[in-house]
């Protein structure tokens, strides 16, 4: 094990974790649906259970997302959040409203009322999928800061990862390029969320709107999806000289590393090729309700290969338009390599944690939920 | 160049503070409450009487109330290290990976996976399926207090490591003694045993409310029984694991400790303050007055908590400032103490050495470059004296120190004897009649809660104004933002906390007051 390759083993976890992320966002599509796919009470009782046993893996994804960072790229920790203070800030909250709102909606003496609990998860299902996709657009297109070590040593302000754009991340969100994958983000879990509806919920008025919103959100996020595909794989890029780690602007550089990569590639087709296949299966047969589990491995799969795309193959995977040198790459803002070590020896436990779950979520969701369910007072939120 | 303000230190330190203690409301009862459910729920499991269903339940959904708002700020303060404490961040942030990745894996998914089986499982997996479940859920917990308290041990006493100077920052060397620090295990005993007293404080007194409303005698019986076991269990290892504490800020620490004392004059033999008032017109350390108004002193005690020697000589702030006597440092060495005017001086020393460092590399003039290395490393224990202006910043709030200390140490011995004696009322089933003990046990919960953030504040005032031990002053450690970003977030936590805060208790006596269900 050297370091350049357990510097790779890290930037490929926390993009598996993103991934991972991006796909269980259903869970925040489906709360911007609760009253377009349930339109009684019980439906959207049906609906809001079916999400509250699944919303803790994507909270908890999110923890893990950040943590890892913080291990592995410290400096991107520092620097992204440090700088990016508003934007973060922003998802914080939009993830506390929601870590609150399955708990307490329908409990009594909870004063907001069970409506005001749900405007959180709309806000959460809307703020948390825009502002996460807006943010990882950054990853390509750049941000403002400067990084200077030398900086410690400063006895009027020590500071090494500086911000320098008064917004202080807010400005990411008047960039059409990153708002459109934002936005992007946001179809994209209402269609995993509509079919996630679909596979687990027994209910014919709901499996007919789940699958008209399959639809409904499909167009737009493919269009938005395209676009800025597109437009950032054929747009500059980020490059570093493998020789010098001297960073410059190349036209077309995501293309190239996909070229250049044909692993990832294959990942990157065979994943959009999952997505669609589960969707439109979904809307050709009716009683198909396996969608969710092809086009989440597809998500999966796409992501995957497009963070790969951002921090290999001599890429800077997190550029200051502020200051090129400024940039990250996975070389430089790393862990050390003794810690990255041991962490990698950490993270062969991993497998049996996906395990863990896979059987767990198994067991709990081997039944589909009905209405019976639902008005038996079996826990319900 | 700007230069960083003063207050977006004090407005970052209030919001890491005001998130930390509300986030401190929530954990200690998942941790404490989730023992008790686990021992009832294995009861059930032993024996199948569904009285032991109900009563577990009738807890599970006090915990689910609670749980939620535990996990919504758990993940404030991770956030916070990054936007409030970036420098910080890259400072230490390759120290604190290895138990993040542990943690991350470990616990994190073991919490939100076996969770869902806990409230959703009852009527879908096996009774095995489900107890085992709870048990991983409540060890999951657990296990998530590992990393922030070995990350918060670090910072109180740095070790299993080597300053970079070209990467500049802290990369770890021992994995061991950053993981197995005794001061982390220390911590995390002491944290973890102490949830347990909040845990059965809050079993006992809502079960007390229950008896003192003539419900569920039964339930509230036993439920009083189980809790006062895990609640004496949790303070005398919690009185021993303080004691391990002490000895180790005495060692590590010795500012800390003649803070929680109110200690400026210190001598050989030095006797520990039971009670005492301070003076509030003591201004700076130097200033002639006498720091307390009134005191009743156990002779020698301090001496012997410190240093398990009732001769031992317990350096006051006067004598940490000044230096000169001979003292033991953080490592075990015994030397002649520096004043803190000379640890300022290496402080500025090493960072000119930081700095010149640089220089040379930059120059490639590789010699220079290796002296001031040398320099550097000679002199990087005080490298965060060299960020100190002014030599009295290094003396945290003794008010707050030293009373947050008494407040923690007087309700611990209460409970210890609260909770035999609870023990005793109940097993003979006198409870009933005493309505001033039933009373005395609802305003317990809130005693217990005084009683944990108490140690936190000592623990983290007493420190200041370090946020690394000597290694970093929280000046060094912020990130560089707007006051008035920084103001805004306060104020959005504090209005969002309290709206919070006041549901919860709410939807949590609602829930109280309906009592337990039936089980089917």
């Amino acid at each position: 094990m050297d370091y350049i390759f357990l510097q790779q083993y890290w930037w490929f976890l926390i993009s598996l974790l993103g991934a991972l992320l991006v796909f269980l966002l259903f869970v925040q599509g489906g709360q911007t649906l609760l009253y377009t796919i349930g339109k009684t009470d019980l439906e959207t009782t049906m609906l809001i259970n079916a999400l509250g046993r699944k919303w803790e893996f994507t909270f908890t994804t999110l923890v893990t997302f950040g943590g890892a960072f913080f291990a592995s790229f410290p400096l991107f920790y520092s620097t992204s959040f440090g700088g990016a203070y508003w934007v973060w800030m922003a998802i914080l909250f939009c993830f506390i409203l929601q870590a609150v709102s399955y708990e307490f909606r329908s409990k009594k003496g909870n004063i907001l009322g069970k409506r005001t609990y749900d405007l959180f998860l709309l806000i959460n299902g809307f703020g948390g999928t825009v502002l996460l996709g807006t943010a990882v657009a950054t990853f390509f297109t750049g941000s403002d800061f400067l990084v200077n070590r030398d900086n410690l040593t400063n006895l009027t302000n020590p500071v090494i990862s500086r911000w320098t754009n008064p917004l202080y991340g807010l400005e990411a969100l008047l960039n059409i390029q990153n708002v459109m994958l934002g936005v992007a983000v946001f179809f994209l879990s209402r269609v995993t969320a509509s079919l996630y509806f679909i596979n687990c919920i027994e209910d014919v008025s709901i499996l007919k709107r789940a699958r008209k919103q399959v639809f409904v959100n499909f167009v737009p996020f493919l269009a938005l999806f395209l676009g800025f595909v597109i437009w950032t794989f054929f747009g500059q890029g980020f490059a570093v000289n493998p020789v010098n780690q001297e960073i410059y602007k190349l036209s077309a550089k995501y293309f190239l590393n996909l070229i250049e990569m044909p692993a990832v590639l294959a990942l990157f087709i065979a994943g959009v090729f999952s997505l669609l296949f589960g969707v439109i299966k979904t809307l050709l047969k009716p009683d198909f309700r396996k969608g969710v589990w092809f086009s989440g491995v597809g998500i999966i799969a796409t992501v995957l290969a497009l963070f790969l795309v951002a921090g290999l193959n001599n890429t800077a995977y997190y550029p200051s338009n502020a200051d090129l040198q400024s940039s990250l790459t996975i070389y430089n803002s790393s862990s050390s390599f003794f810690t990255l070590k041991v962490m990698s020896v950490v993270s062969l436990i991993i497998p049996f944690v996906l395990l863990y779950i896979f059987w767990v979520w198994r067991a709990i969701n081997g039944k589909r939920i009905d209405k019976e369910e639902m008005e038996s007072g079996d826990h319900t939120y | 160049m700007e230069v960083l303000d003063y207050s977006l230190v004090d407005w970052s330190r209030a919001q890491f503070a005001l998130t930390a203690i509300y986030h401190w409301l929530f954990v200690p009862l998942t941790l404490g409450l989730g023992m008790i459910i686990s021992i009832m729920e294995t009861v059930y499991y032993k024996t199948g009487k569904t009285e032991w269903k109900r009563m577990t339940q009738f807890w599970m959904t006090l915990f689910g109330i609670n749980f939620a708002i535990g996990i919504a700020t758990g993940i404030i303060l991770e956030f916070q290290f990054g936007t409030n404490w970036s420098n910080f961040s890259w400072f230490v942030g390759d120290i604190f990976g290895a138990p993040l990745a542990i943690e991350g894996i470990l616990a994190f998914f073991m919490e939100a996976t076996f969770i869902a089986v806990m409230f959703f499982g009852w009527n879908k997996v096996s009774k095995g399926f489900h107890l085992a479940s709870t048990w991983l859920t409540v060890l999951g917990a657990t296990l998530s207090a590992v990393w922030i308290l070995v990350a918060n041990a670090w910072m109180q006493f740095p070790d299993g490591m080597t300053f970079n100077p070209i990467t500049v920052r802290n990369e770890m060397t021992d994995f061991w003694s950053v993981l197995l620090s005794p001061v982390a295990i220390n911590k995390f005993l002491h944290t973890v045993t102490s949830s347990w007293i909040i845990g059965a404080a809050f079993v006992v007194g809502v079960s007390s409310w229950f008896i003192l409303k003539k419900r569920e005698l039964e339930l509230a019986r036993v439920s009083i029984q189980i809790a006062v076991v895990i609640g004496f269990t949790g303070t005398v290892l919690a009185i021993f694991t303080g004691d391990g504490s002490a000895r180790q800020v005495a060692q590590r620490q010795p500012m800390k400790l003649a803070a929680m004392e109110g200690l400026y004059e210190g001598k050989c033999g030095q006797g520990l303050v039971a009670f005492g008032l301070l003076n509030l017109s003591k201004k700076t350390y130097d200033d002639q007055i006498d720091p307390f108004l009134f005191r009743v002193e156990i002779p020698y005690a301090l001496s012997y908590l410190s240093f398990h020697d009732f001769k031992a000589f317990v350096p006051g702030i006067t004598d940490l400032m000044n230096g000169g006597y001979a003292g033991i440092t953080a490592r075990g060495k015994q030397e002649i103490t520096l004043s803190v005017e000379e640890k300022m001086y290496r402080g500025q020393k090493a960072l000119q050495a930081l700095a010149d460092f640089k220089l040379a590399k930059k120059a490639n003039n590789e010699f220079l470059a290796t002296v001031n290395r040398h320099i550097l490393e000679e002199n990087y224990n005080y490298f965060g004296y060299g960020f100190i202006k002014d030599k009295k910043e290094v003396i945290p709030n003794v008010t707050l120190t030293f009373y947050a200390f008494r407040i923690m140490v007087l309700l611990g011995l209460f409970f210890l004897f609260y909770f035999v004696l609870l023990w005793y009322m109940n097993q003979k089933d006198k409870l009933k009649n005493q309505k001033w003990l039933l009373w005395l046990s609802v305003l317990a919960i809130p005693l217990a809660y005084i009683c944990s953030e108490s140690g936190w504040i000592v623990a983290e005032v007493g420190r200041q104004p370090w946020v690394i031990q000597d290694i970093m002053p929280t000046f060094a450690a912020v990130s560089n933002i707007e006051v008035g970003s920084v103001k805004t977030t306060f104020l959005l936590f504090a209005i969002l906390f309290a709206v919070l805060l006041i549901v919860e208790v709410s939807i949590m006596i609602k829930a109280i007051k309906k009592g337990p269900e039936n089980v089917h």
